[in-house]
């Protein structure tokens, strides 16, 4: 849809609005660029592999985690009180009988101020509308091909509630160190729709 | 009664298509649109509930048709408008304002 001719224009008509809207008084000089800035060094999903590799560790933690994410992740400095409104976190965690996978079927609600932004495959009609009715054959196209015995859960997110995934820690991971553990957890691992 | 964005469970979506690295954005423009709504739900101009709702009323036509950040700045001007910031016509810079995108030629003006 939008090629180079298409992207211009919208970019036209966007600078015209903040322009306009600078000239009413709803926009502060500068205050756009400052708000992107700030957008961009908000959520990472390094804050969810911490989180992540704090629930393998700590078997307390993880617990709590399950129970009650929005408060149990405060214990390692997060929250999810950054963007424009607090959204009730869900974390699940996935294991030998049971994976987790999350969707929003309406729009793209995801942990954006805890995560950062999520990937355009997230936000398509391919992904939200699949997803729900065939999670088996979604995630085998994303390259994980779980046991047919393996049972499946979609967490499908809202307005108020967001939701974070616990990939299965890997074999062989024994002797690595908190920050190597970290390195292994991937934003597509805390969606599901990777192994880890 | 669902509207256009509620797509789960409806067949006939192609399969996922996965961006390897993909930036943040894919334009300045999208990283603006997003930074302007924001400003504009801190000021009250309106509220999250109300601009999910602007998106998720499009036409469905239009709605599906429409980048992500392309209807986002939908719901934007939509919002804009209904609540009398601007019209539509300033918003589409058909009055005054002429923008860089959409400059009015001289000759144009001269023929007014």
């Amino acid at each position: 849809m939008s090629g180079d001719h298409g992207s211009a224009a919208i970019a036209g008509r966007v600078r015209h609005v903040e322009a306009l809207l600078e000239q009413r008084g709803l926009l502060d000089d500068g205050e756009i660029d400052r708000r992107i800035d700030e957008f961009l060094a908000g959520g990472s999903p390094i804050n969810g592999a911490r989180i992540v590799v704090r629930a393998w560790l700590d078997a307390g933690f993880h617990d709590r985690l399950l129970a009650d994410a929005n408060a149990t992740i405060r214990e390692v400095g997060l929250s999810m009180a950054g963007g424009l409104q607090e959204q009730r976190l869900k974390v699940v965690a996935n294991n030998e009988q049971e994976h987790n996978v999350v969707v929003c079927t309406l729009c793209s609600c995801y942990p954006i101020a805890l995560l950062g932004p999520s990937p355009s495959w997230y936000k398509s009609e391919a992904y939200r509308s699949r997803v729900v009715r065939d999670p088996r054959g979604v995630l085998h196209e994303f390259g994980l091909k779980l046991p047919a015995d393996t049972r499946i859960s979609v967490w499908d997110a809202s307005a108020e509630s967001r939701y974070m995934v616990v990939p299965r820690r890997p074999t062989g991971t024994d002797g690595f160190s908190e920050s190597e553990l970290v390195g292994l957890v991937t934003r597509k691992g805390l969606i599901g729709t990777a192994a880890v | 009664m669902s509207r256009i964005n509620d797509v789960g469970g409806m067949v006939g979506f192609p399969a996922v298509l996965e961006e390897p690295d993909e930036p943040p954005f894919h334009a300045d423009w999208e990283a603006h649109v997003l930074a302007l709504n924001a400003a504009l739900i801190r000021r009250g101009v309106y509220n999250l509930d109300e601009f999910r709702d602007a998106i998720e009323r499009m036409p469905p036509a239009d709605y599906l048709a429409a980048s992500y950040y392309e209807r986002w700045f939908a719901a934007i001007t939509t919002l804009l408008a209904a609540k009398g910031v601007a019209t539509a016509a300033e918003l589409a810079g058909q009055e005054g304002l002429p923008t860089a995108a959409d400059p009015v030629a001289p000759s144009d003006l001269a023929d007014d």
